[in-house]
């Protein structure tokens, strides 16, 4: 039996890992969404060289909510059935949002609003189909708001909130939501920041995420040792707070 | 803050990944790939590192053929990955199997097969190089044949190398039947590789330590394999690490202690000669299963000195041995290989007939650096030459002399591309630093 998987955001490092590491595995079908056709094309072609058995784009861009609408529609005329839905497109934004009214919402928007749009958009085919994986890449930096990114925070607090709710509400339907809170991955994301020894790849977190999946969990830090650092971060009382950088 | 695998020279600025568009940007650019060169070559400083791992995207494969399309930032072992089920196996392999195809293609990297089939370069049938100028090229033996002939064993200098196509070769099993003999002396060593001519593998672990007569007693492991003719075709297992068949002494790498490793290793194997039939990953790349092993040398790092002396030049391999376990700075992993006659393709590519030595050396500063120089004055006799991918301190007058080719390789050099290795071995001095009294004044002074 051919399943199948439809990303959002398919060109990000952490998706890519997944999705290779799916497709070596087991049969897929992979529905691929992303805004520019070539690196989408070129995704495209690797997975079913990787090992899909069939691989198909759709261009278009997630980021923004009102499209959510037209973007469930064009990804239900090609699928029936989904059996992982992987939402993975986000963006770290500029410090500077901070005091940019019109940079803040479209952070919101990219991060947040239009995720959980897309998530609304797809919920009647899996209550209908009373079965699946929805897999969704919050971050550990909605875990508390912290002066150097709060924006992109927010939305991601928001989001792990409203997968919380929507797991919440899927449990009846047998259907499972993940969130995934990954810690500090190197992606081009991160590209320019400095780098140490917190730091992990996509390759080394993908089998995490995977088994979390295959093992209907709810929340999964990775890798696991941002759970400590994250519950740190959450207990420092606030005089201490205060006066990090964090 | 990132290094190459030496970890001599530390770099502070942020690489960049690769995107189409990215030698637009001013100033000085170079390809990297997985950063598994020793020395400079994989560094720039200052200047954008473009990392090509993110570039990693597999473009044709044809299982009949053998025929294998991908992107520069393709790492060899996702290759085998999927190849090796299919029955096809890389041409040429190196040491470790977490090398990239751009970076593969730009050393002219060899292997244990040397001797038989030639390098890397030898089994691409095309690649598509990027220029500053905006323009993707492609070249094969056929097509702008110069500059393909300049970009294997490039340096990464002619461009980037965005895809190319290799010719795989079939195998009938993963297993590798492989013999090791045991050989004291290098007349021994020259005997067993003039028998293994028809070995499809063929290497030799050294010991560089041990003296007997003042001088250095070489001897070793000769080790030797073919691919199995039958047997199942499984790739390696990723994630999964052996433990290594030896214990490295995590502290204190000195002559007593890499001495006492040395002769444990040899007496190793009890009897003269040994079979096994075993997988390749073990076979061809034993120091995957410990990652990051270049920690063991410490935070000063190390540097891997790798010549290559020309036929009919023994006496001077025997010297050089004799230097290296007088010095008493040697440290495992000493390998002795024969290149055979094929000659390379590369304008700069680093094989050439005759035997090729390498060795690792924990940064012990002055003093490396100075027994470094007097294995130079030894090669420098008999025409020998050093391996860039392995360098961080050759002088520009041995890199010219070592490869005469490199006038006619200026002209398809990239305009906007450069390396800390190619500044040094051309002569470039740093601004800051007073210039020295002979011609070429980088020689291990950019330490
Ligand atoms: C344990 C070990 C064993 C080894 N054994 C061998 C061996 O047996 N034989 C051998 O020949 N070598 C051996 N090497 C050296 C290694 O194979 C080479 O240094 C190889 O080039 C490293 O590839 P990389 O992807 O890490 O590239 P890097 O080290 O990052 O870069 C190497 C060069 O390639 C260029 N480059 C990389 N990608 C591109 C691209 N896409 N386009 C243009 N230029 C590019 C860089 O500019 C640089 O000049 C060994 C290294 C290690 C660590
Ligand atoms: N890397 C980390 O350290 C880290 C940590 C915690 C959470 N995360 C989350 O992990 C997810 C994957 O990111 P990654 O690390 O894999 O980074 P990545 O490789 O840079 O991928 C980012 C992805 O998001 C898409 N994207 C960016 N901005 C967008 C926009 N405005 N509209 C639509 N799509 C947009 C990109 O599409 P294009 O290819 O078209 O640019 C790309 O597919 C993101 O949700 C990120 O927030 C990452």
């Amino acid at each position: 039996m051919i399943k199948t998987v439809v990303v959002m955001g398919a060109t990000s490092a952490i998706a890519t890992a997944i999705l290779r590491q799916l497709v070596g595995a087991d049969a897929y079908r992979v529905v691929l969404l992303g805004r520019r056709p070539e690196p989408l094309q070129l995704l495209k072609q690797d997975l079913l060289i990787r090992g899909a058995k069939i691989a198909e784009m759709i261009v278009s861009d997630m980021g923004d909510s009102r499209g959510a609408g037209l973007i469930v529609q064009e990804v239900l005329s090609h699928v029936t059935t989904i059996d992982i839905l992987l939402i993975s497109y986000g963006e770290l934004g500029h410090i500077d949002a901070r005091t940019n009214a019109r940079e803040t919402d479209r952070l919101l928007q990219v991060n947040f609003t239009s995720t959980a749009a897309l998530l609304s958009g797809f919920l009647p085919l899996f209550e209908n189909q009373r079965h699946g994986h929805i897999v969704v890449i919050s971050s550990v930096a909605g875990d508390r708001g912290r002066q150097s990114n709060y924006i992109y925070g927010a939305a991601k607090g928001g989001l792990s909130v409203f997968l919380e709710g929507l797991r919440h509400h899927c449990f009846r339907f047998g259907v499972h939501v993940l969130t995934v809170k990954p810690g500090f991955i190197s992606t081009p994301m991160t590209a320019h920041l400095p780098k140490g020894v917190l730091w992990s790849t996509p390759e080394a977190i993908a089998p995490l995420i995977i088994n979390a999946i295959f093992s209907n969990q709810s929340e999964i830090y990775v890798p696991g040792f941002w759970r400590w650092i994250m519950g740190g971060v959450r207990l420092l009382p606030e005089w201490l707070f205060h006066r990090s950088r964090l | 803050m990132w290094t190459s695998w030496g970890k001599i020279q530390h770099i502070d600025l942020p690489k960049v990944p690769f995107s189409p568009s990215v030698l637009n940007s001013s100033g000085d650019h170079l390809a990297i790939g997985n950063l598994r060169s020793y020395g400079d070559s994989c560094l720039i400083n200052p200047g954008t590192a473009i990392s090509m791992l993110n570039y990693d995207f597999f473009l044709e494969w044809n299982s009949q053929s053998g025929r294998l399309r991908v992107c520069g930032g393709v790492l060899l072992a996702d290759i085998l990955q999927r190849c090796v089920p299919d029955g096809w196996f890389l041409p040429v392999v190196p040491g470790t199997k977490f090398v990239t195809v751009g970076g593969a293609i730009a050393n002219d990297i060899h292997g244990k097969n040397q001797h038989k089939v030639g390098n890397f370069g030898h089994f691409v049938l095309e690649l598509e190089l990027l220029r500053s100028d905006g323009e993707a090229i492609k070249c094969s033996p056929n097509q702008n044949a110069s500059l393909f002939y300049a970009t294997i064993g490039g340096l990464g200098l002619t461009g980037i190398i965005l895809n190319a196509c290799v010719q795989m070769i079939p195998i009938r099993s993963s297993m590798i039947d492989t013999e090791i003999v045991r050989f004291n002396g290098l007349h021994e060593f020259f005997e067993l590789s003039a028998n293994s001519l028809n070995d499809d593998y063929s290497v030799a672990w050294i010991d560089c330590v041990t003296q007997s007569h003042g001088r250095a007693q070489a001897r070793g492991h000769y080790i030797r394999g073919r691919h199995a003719q039958s047997g199942t075709l499984v790739s390696h297992s990723i994630g999964h690490r052996r433990n290594v068949p030896f214990e490295f002494p995590g502290f204190m790498l000195n002559r007593a202690t890499i001495g006492f490793f040395n002769t444990v290793y040899y007496h190793r194997q009890f009897f003269k000669k040994r079979s096994l039939t075993q997988h390749y990953d073990p076979f061809f790349y034993p120091l995957d299963s410990v990652l990051n092993w270049n920690r063991i040398y410490g935070k000063r790092g190390l540097y891997q000195y790798q010549c290559v002396i020309p036929l009919g030049g023994r006496k001077a391999l025997q010297e050089i041995l004799d230097c290296i376990s007088v010095s008493g700075q040697a440290s495992f992993l000493s390998v002795l290989k024969t290149f055979g006659t094929i000659p390379s393709l590369g304008m700069l590519s680093f094989p050439t007939e005759g035997i090729t030595l390498c060795l690792d050396f924990a940064n012990r500063g002055q003093s490396t650096l100075a027994l470094f120089d007097r294995l130079d004055d030894i090669l420098r006799q008999v025409g020998g030459r050093l391996y860039p991918a392995k360098d961080s301190r050759m002088s520009s007058l041995d890199f010219k002399t070592g490869y005469p080719q490199w006038q006619s390789f200026l002209q398809y050099k990239d305009p906007s591309i450069t390396s800390c290795f190619w500044k040094r071995v051309m002569g470039y001095t740093p601004p800051k630093m007073k210039p020295g009294p002979d011609a070429f004044p980088n020689r291990s002074g950019h330490l």
